[in-house]
């Protein structure tokens, strides 16, 4: 395939799994429309970790509920296409997307203290899993779970399996909700940050669990997180999303160590780091724009120090950087004025040399 | 657990004593001897005082009414409604038929309220939601009394006029007990069922946005499970704490059906009490008022332990 | 800094930015209290129950001096008369017409008007309807403000002092709310006899109870609120905070709930009154009335309908007011 990036140490054949063309959502408030996702097209290959950056509110959530079909009522897709196995998951029912939640993509929340039911065991939270899709007997099923509660690296499962959730801690609830997600053995894997709730030490081992577990059972993952060494340490390749729109993907190589889009600059520059520690974190002015009223042009052009006068006139495109690497900023283009990416980033990347990932 | 139940019953105790005293305490400053209305000589009177013990010292008395009351359930006799009458005859004998209806309005309320309440719910800002909603918003405007008031008037009384034919009898009779029950039970059940459907609509609206239930779709189970396994038993908990001002209007409601509908309840004998100053009957029907708000708060108390199992653990002293 | 454009596009050249650069668009911000204000105007049920309480309050003082009739005045031969509405008559409703007959006109009185009718002792319904509605609408202030002053203030002090002083509040609510409201009535029309007093005393017993959990859950919440605990180590008096920083926040919450709190008053005056036990006649309140017309409603439906009418319309007003409020106060709860 078209695909022969350095991310090919582990040993998948690069097939396409999922893709998403242009994806338009829009919200309905009572304050007017909220475009949340004004055409995102982004695909997932076998095995690998595809993370999604952004601020809260770039529209990064919305798109793994469309993924899963669990958009709130009053959002609905004006446009695009969700390609999963052949179907798209834009057209077909409700009723009909019963066999592709759970069984094919499963999700796991962000705060795995109200994403359990508080009146079931968790045990039956997952037996039910288990249950809906395959065709174990309550006895089998329960052994499975049991497993599963094993698998996710929790001890005394059988234990554990009689216990409220009330009654886990948040780093064993995720666990838990992690053993859902997998108690259908799904192929692709939804993260939607799943460990922005949790404390730092347990963070580590919840990601490391994520990360064993792929191993072990081939998910492919995509991760939604706004936590850039998080997606360092876990993902394969980048998309980088603002305003509702992706603005830079390729492999996290390429991200890191030679980002493109001012945004993604702004994004790598706001991490602080050992390194350097005597100059001053740098964070990107003003706050994102109010999707009730998507600005014209270039969304992040109104915060950024590169703004070009076209970027308040016309929607950059996607333009190219190499087979894996694409960003939609119109200093690519061959008229743009050449500029160099910010000294502060500039000096890291040189003392760090290259981000390896992982 | 143990400890918790044991709490609440101590509670329920003391606040029994509490009643049992205020009502001995107007049983003291009564305005008047219960004798007062009878053409009695002064001699008489207080051979009647004597005889009732009213002339014994204060702390006596209380002793004797306490005991009277909590071991016996001994009311005294009746001073005007059925003369000479044991109290506590009266009240055994009227007593069930008003436990009947307040169970069968209860029943009957609760069942249809969370129906509706789940339809509101599932097909939220529908016509159905708009529909039940103002259905319920109705059911809880509209007085009780006048609910049963129309109900007899229009399918008692008119109904019957207008077809020649009795489905529903305009008044409560002990030789049709089911068929005339039909509509005090529903007049008495209009408030269960529109506050239910109410307060539980509102619950299920937010169990049903909560981050469990988008787990559980997640799971991909489909919408029937997710009501009945995940949203419901959710939706439930908070519902039973309107269980207690239920209990209040089925007792205010008692006393309304009861005499629209001719019952010879409680609810009935404790306004005719009231009318006639017929002190032991008074006392007695709001003791038994009482007790009956007591055990339901108990009950709602211990419910609630069974169906929130943070509760149940808690209070049992696990993690 | 200057750098070369390639090309000569102007659209291309770079934006240089200044500290006179706006970056940050600021979007018009609407208050807390214009927001609420907004959604309740938006509230089609609320702002007509808005409308019908001031038209019914207003008809409630206006209405019993639009004729030379009082509440107690008697007319002897215009017992049980249907209503009559002049020039309303014409239609053919409100005609005076009782089984195809002109009662009117049967007893010569071709230039008297009832507009309700008359009762069984010939005193006009129009005026006893509006004056009973006044024992409503002032049972209704009095749930108000035993809501706001005693439920709030016992619900204030028990949350905010916590501690034993909390456990013993708590303790004795308990106690009382253990006692049911019709016991309290009770006690109250025996000693008192049946009147307004006795309905005014038990609802300042138990009308309150409500309130103060709801206003001591709140206060607990918000004790624990990071925007407290820095008035609190900026060494602001406990008085200050109460009211400058635990008053606006719970505001909402006192307000809707002393909403709900209204129609259950109306709802046990006049309740009380129709089976005997609140206002004795010739006092007109609408429970009264009702039963008045309970009496005869087999034969002169006409004297029930305007109190059960006003009644009814009272009721569902505050209700929904009470629901608008919440939701234009609460919006999370309706929207989603």
């Amino acid at each position: 395939m078209e695909n022969k990036s350095e991310y090919n140490n582990k040993n998948e054949q690069n097939k396409k799994l999922l893709e998403v063309n242009d994806l338009r959502v829009d919200f309905k408030t009572h304050n007017g429309v909220v475009k949340a996702i004004r055409g995102a097209s982004f695909e997932l290959y076998q095995g690998e970790t595809l993370a999604i950056v952004g601020e809260s509110g770039s529209g990064k959530s919305v798109t793994t509920k469309v993924l899963m079909g669990i958009l709130a009522k009053n959002g609905t897709i004006t446009s695009g296409e969700v390609l999963y196995k052949g179907t798209d998951l834009c057209q077909i029912t409700n009723k009909q997307f019963i066999q592709f939640r759970g069984k094919e993509i499963a999700m796991i929340f962000q705060d795995p203290m109200t994403s359990l039911n508080p009146t079931m065991t968790v045990g039956k939270q997952i037996r039910e899993a288990v249950m809906e899709h395959t065709k174990l007997n309550r006895k089998a099923a329960k052994q499975r779970a049991i497993e599963l509660i094993e698998l996710v690296g929790i001890v005394n499962p059988a234990e554990r399996y009689k216990q409220y959730p009330h009654q886990l801690s948040g780093g064993m609830r995720q666990r838990i909700v992690i053993a859902i997600a997998l108690a259908c053995e799904p192929k692709i894997l939804i993260a939607d940050e799943p460990t922005t709730a949790l404390d730092v030490t347990i963070q580590a081992q919840i990601l490391e669990l994520i990360k064993s577990l792929q191993k072990q059972i081939g998910l492919s993952i995509i991760f939604i997180t706004h936590d850039l060494g998080v997606v360092a340490n876990m993902a394969d390749r980048v998309a980088v999303m603002y305003a509702g729109k992706i603005v830079e993907y390729g492999t996290v190589e390429e991200i890191f160590n030679a980002p493109a889009h001012p945004y993604t600059w702004g994004l790598l520059s706001s991490v602080p780091d050992m390194a350097n520690k005597d100059i001053d974190l740098y964070s990107i002015p003003g706050s994102p724009p109010n999707m009730l009223y998507p600005p014209v042009g270039d969304a992040f052009a109104l915060r950024s120090e590169y703004a070009l006068n076209i970027d308040f006139e016309e929607e950059p495109p996607m333009f190219k950087i190499s087979e894996t690497h694409y960003a939609a900023t119109w200093l690519l283009d061959p008229r743009a004025p050449k500029v160099e990416l910010p000294l502060f980033l500039r000096q890291r990347l040189q003392k760090e040399g290259a981000v390896h990932g992982n | 657990m143990i400890k918790y139940i044991g709490r609440r019953l101590l509670i329920a105790f003391v606040t029994l004593l509490t009643i049992m005293t205020l009502l001995f305490i107007l049983l003291e400053f009564m305005p008047g001897s219960p004798f007062n209305d009878e053409k009695l000589s002064e001699s008489q009177r207080e051979l009647l005082n004597e005889k009732y013990g009213l002339n014994d010292p204060i702390p006596v008395r209380y002793k004797t009414f306490m005991v009277n009351v909590l071991t016996k359930g001994d009311f005294g006799v009746s001073y005007a409604i059925e003369k000479n009458a044991e109290v506590s005859n009266i009240i055994d004998k009227r007593l069930p038929l008003s436990i009947r209806f307040g169970l069968q309005a209860l029943a009957l309320g609760s069942v249809v309220g969370i129906i509706l309440a789940a339809i509101a719910a599932l097909n939220k800002n529908t016509i159905w939601d708009t529909m039940t909603t103002g259905f319920s918003v109705l059911g809880i405007s509209i007085p009780s009394y006048v609910f049963a008031l129309g109900l007899s008037y229009f399918l008692g009384y008119k109904l019957t006029k207008a077809t020649g034919h009795q489905y529903f009898p305009m008044t409560f009779d002990i030789y049709q007990p089911w068929k005339s029950s039909i509509l005090p039970t529903i007049a008495l059940s209009m408030f269960v069922i529109a506050t239910v459907a109410r307060f539980m609509r509102t619950e299920l609206v937010e169990v049903i946005g909560s981050d469990f239930v988008l787990l559980a779709e997640a799971k991909g189970l489909n919408s029937r499970k997710i009501i009945t396994r995940h949203a419901m038993r959710n939706a439930l908990i908070p519902v039973v704490t309107v269980l207690g001002p239920l209990t209040v209007s089925l007792m205010t409601g008692s006393l309304v059906i009861e005499r629209v509908f001719g019952i010879p309840g409680i609810g009935d004998l404790l306004v005719t009490a009231i009318s006639v100053n017929d002190f032991n009957i008074i006392i007695a029907v709001s003791f038994y008022y009482s007790i009956f708000y007591i055990i339901m708060q108990l009950f709602i108390d211990i419910l609630y332990g069974i169906i929130d199992p943070r509760i149940r653990v808690a209070k049992g002293g696990q993690s | 800094m200057e750098k070369p454009t390639i090309g000569n596009d102007t659209r291309f050249e770079r934006i240089m930015t200044s500290d006179a650069f706006q970056r940050d668009v600021v979007y018009e911000g609407i208050s807390f209290w214009k927001d609420v204000f907004l959604r309740f105007k938006a509230n089609r049920g609320a702002v007509i129950g808005m409308i019908l309480i001031i038209f019914i309050t207003f008809m409630a003082f206006v209405g019993p001096m639009m004729n030379e009739h009082t509440y107690k005045s008697k007319v002897d031969n215009h017992i049980n008369l249907p209503p009559r509405v002049p020039v309303v008559e014409n239609l053919g409703i409100f005609d005076g017409e009782r089984a195809g007959k002109n009662v009117y006109l049967d007893k010569g009185l071709d230039d008297v008007y009832y507009w309700f009718g008359t009762d069984n002792l010939g005193r006009d319904l129009w005026t006893r309807t509006w004056v009973g509605t006044r024992v409503s609408i002032y049972i209704a202030l009095l749930a108000v403000v035993i809501d706001m002053f005693i439920g709030m203030g016992y619900g204030l002090v028990s949350g905010y002092l916590g501690g034993g002083v909390d456990t013993v509040m708590q303790r004795f609510i308990e106690i009382l709310s253990g006692i049911p409201n019709l016991v309290i009535v009770t006690l109250f029309v025996i000693i008192l006899n049946p009147g307004i007093l006795s309905i005014s005393l038990a609802l300042v017993i138990t009308g309150w109870i409500g309130m103060s959990r709801v206003v001591r859950s709140q206060v607990l919440k918000l004790k624990e609120l990071d925007f407290i605990l820095a008035s609190k180590t900026m060494g602001a008096p406990t008085a200050t905070l109460l009211i400058q920083d635990l008053l606006p926040n719970i505001f909402g919450q006192v307000i809707i709930m002393s909403m709900f709190s209204v129609p259950n008053a109306i709802f046990y005056e006049s309740f009380l009154a129709f089976i005997g036990l609140g206002l004795q006649p010739p006092l007109a309140s609408l429970g009264v009335l009702i039963n008045d017309g309970y009496k005869s409603i087999l034969v002169y439906p006409h004297i029930i309908l305007p109190p059960v009418i006003v009644l009814a319309l009272l009721m569902l007003s505050f209700n929904l007011l009470a629901d608008g409020l919440r939701d234009s106060f609460d919006p999370k709860m309706k929207q989603q």
